[in-house]
């Protein structure tokens, strides 16, 4: 065993407090200016004890937004959440599909498509951004879930993955599904989707923070307040300018922005870091 | 590899492959191609007509100082973010697989800054830094530094810098971890039973054999510093004071939205698909060398 012992030792822990602390320093006070008063915010320098005024900031927030924004928040919280869900349940099933397709049939063209689903990795929003707004306006989109949505449900990854995993599935088991008789999607249905479970999890992870967290695409597609995402709404909010800005409804905003994704990635951590390195592979 | 058992169907698989292939093509290589047209087209200033400029419009980028400058914004942007963020992920990983004791609860506390969206990372620092009520440029007046990123743009610039970077850090951290405890403890032992010390041990056996994990994150660390800033960029600078924060990214963006200028803003867009080629090129080759190694 190697020493572990010594000064070493509190070196070691000296840095990892600092790092912790230093990663929670921006939310600590975030969290403090989301608890008090807009005048004690603007009182340089603004204190760092938590206040009394946590929940009437962030029933302001919730329910009426700012002032001069006036969107309540939990109207964005839901468009943020449906987009999320539906941008990672979507892009899990299509992925499951086209995965299935490419490793257990034989098809003209199978390697075409499945080139053409690798080339969307080269394929950023930011690269194609008038032309696809352009797309998505044609086809009457805008400000919709759909257009929110539907545009960033392709994924390359997702479908690799589960091309990896599926070849490492063994043939006995198509082989004695087919013997009781049952078809392809028989198969795909019972056997292959549940044993995807741990993949499925992992990749969910990953996929719900990048939906919840987009932000160029719902700033292109949207221009009704009533679909903005929260992220989008924070902005908004601050679009102000400096002197008119409520900045602990603001602050409480932008905690409830973090809050759904932090949960996430804090509560299923083992999934999130299995995501995380498989989906980079 | 070996032939798989497979089913026999003329219509299913296309079934199967049709939603994705159907976005793909919808959203992502039409769009792509009308780039790629646009990008050789100059259109007149009603959008009425417009024509064939072979490759003017690319002329024009590379001739127009705020491009250039963009370029180079983005340049010391990325450098900064991936030195930042691999450099202190490093020492944090290196830290947290020392730490026999409560190693799980400091990973636990650093790898949450993943899920908060950059333009919300963007947010927290531009917080803490606002010149008139932050408490970061508080404490600096009261050093004698007087901050305000609005109008300087080197302050700026390291304000973006160090939220694109508090955001990156998790992600580097959760891939040196795992990195680091990939690395055989017997090697490790082997060197300090030699007499190699901590220092030296770290030099010449745990870096290196952290150096393929160290180069495929400098990629996805130079990827994100290009695209995924897009957040902070806008919410936090807009890209200024004075263009002395507009990245590529963010240019191509103003350009197509705010300046209008579609040829122009295609012909970018044309570059940073080319950019992209280029690092994914980059990132597979090295990840068929992993194998291998």
């Amino acid at each position: 065993m190697v020493e572990k012992q010594g000064i070493g030792v509190w070196v070691t822990h000296a840095i990892l407090v600092l790092g912790v602390a230093i990663v929670a320093f921006p939310i600590y006070v975030t969290f403090v200016a989301s608890s008090l008063t807009l005048r004690e915010v603007l009182d340089a320098p603004m204190t760092l004890v938590p206040g009394p005024h946590l929940w009437e900031n962030y029933r302001t927030a919730l329910f009426h937004g700012t002032k001069m924004n006036g969107t309540p928040v939990i109207g964005m919280l839901w468009n943020s959440l449906v987009m999320a869900l539906v941008i990672a349940a979507g892009k899990i099933v299509i992925s499951l599909l086209s995965a299935f397709a490419v490793v257990y049939f034989r098809f003209p063209f199978r390697m075409v498509f499945f080139w053409m689903i690798f080339i969307t990795l080269m394929l950023p929003v930011e690269v194609r951004i008038l032309p696809t707004y352009k797309v998505v306006s044609d086809l009457e989109m805008l400000n919709s879930f759909g257009g929110l949505t539907v545009p960033l449900i392709a994924s390359a990854t997702a479908t690799f993955l589960f091309r990896q995993f599926f070849m490492t599935v063994p043939d006995e088991l198509v082989e004695a599904t087919k013997i009781d008789g049952a078809g392809p999607m028989r198969f795909f249905k019972d056997v292959l989707v549940p044993l995807s479970r741990t993949n499925i999890a992992a990749l969910f992870v990953i996929l719900f923070i990048y939906g919840w967290n987009q932000y160029l695409w719902p700033l292109l597609i949207t221009t009704d307040h009533r679909m903005d995402t929260i992220v989008i709404g924070i902005k908004r909010m601050l679009a102000a300018g400096d002197d008119q800005i409520e900045w602990p409804v603001v602050m409480a905003t932008t905690m409830l922005a973090m809050i759904p994704p932090v949960f996430v990635v804090v509560a299923m951590q083992r999934w999130f870091v299995k995501g995380l390195v498989d989906s980079e592979k | 590899m070996r032939e798989r058992v497979t089913y026999r169907s003329k219509v299913l698989p296309y079934l199967l492959v049709a939603p994705q292939i159907a976005v793909t093509i919808v959203f992502f290589l039409w769009p792509a191609s009308q780039a790629l047209y646009q990008s050789v087209q100059r259109q007149d200033p009603f959008g009425l007509r417009t024509r064939f400029v072979g490759l003017d419009n690319f002329v024009a980028i590379f001739e127009d100082p705020g491009y250039l400058h963009s370029l180079q914004v983005t340049a010391v942007f990325s450098i900064c973010v991936a030195t930042l963020a691999l450099g202190l992920a490093l020492l944090l990983a290196v830290a947290a697989d020392r730490a026999v004791r409560g190693a799980t609860t400091y990973k636990t506390l650093l790898i949450w800054p993943y899920a908060v969206a950059p333009a919300v990372a963007g947010v927290l620092w531009m917080f803490l830094f606002n010149p008139t009520i932050g408490s970061v440029s508080y404490a600096l007046r009261t050093l004698g530094y007087g901050w305000n990123h609005l109008l300087d743009g080197t302050e700026a610039m390291v304000l973006v810098v160090l939220a694109a970077t508090w955001k990156q850090i998790s992600y580097n951290f959760i891939f040196f971890l795992a990195g680091l405890q990939a690395i055989p403890k017997s090697l490790i032992e082997a060197a300090a039973i030699d007499g190699a010390g901590p220092n030296r041990r770290f030099w010449t056996i745990v870096l290196p054999l952290l150096s393929p994990t160290a180069f495929f994150l400098l990629v996805v660390n130079v990827v994100y510093a290009f695209f995924d800033t897009f957040g902070i960029i806008h919410s936090v600078t807009s890209g200024g004071p004075a263009r002395a924060t507009e990245i590529l990214v963010y240019k191509v963006f103003y350009d197509a939205f705010e300046a209008l200028d579609l040829g122009g803003s295609a012909a970018q867009s044309v570059i940073l698909m080319v950019i992209v080629i280029g690092l994914t090129v980059v990132q597979f080759r090295y990840v068929e060398r992993r194998v291998h190694y």
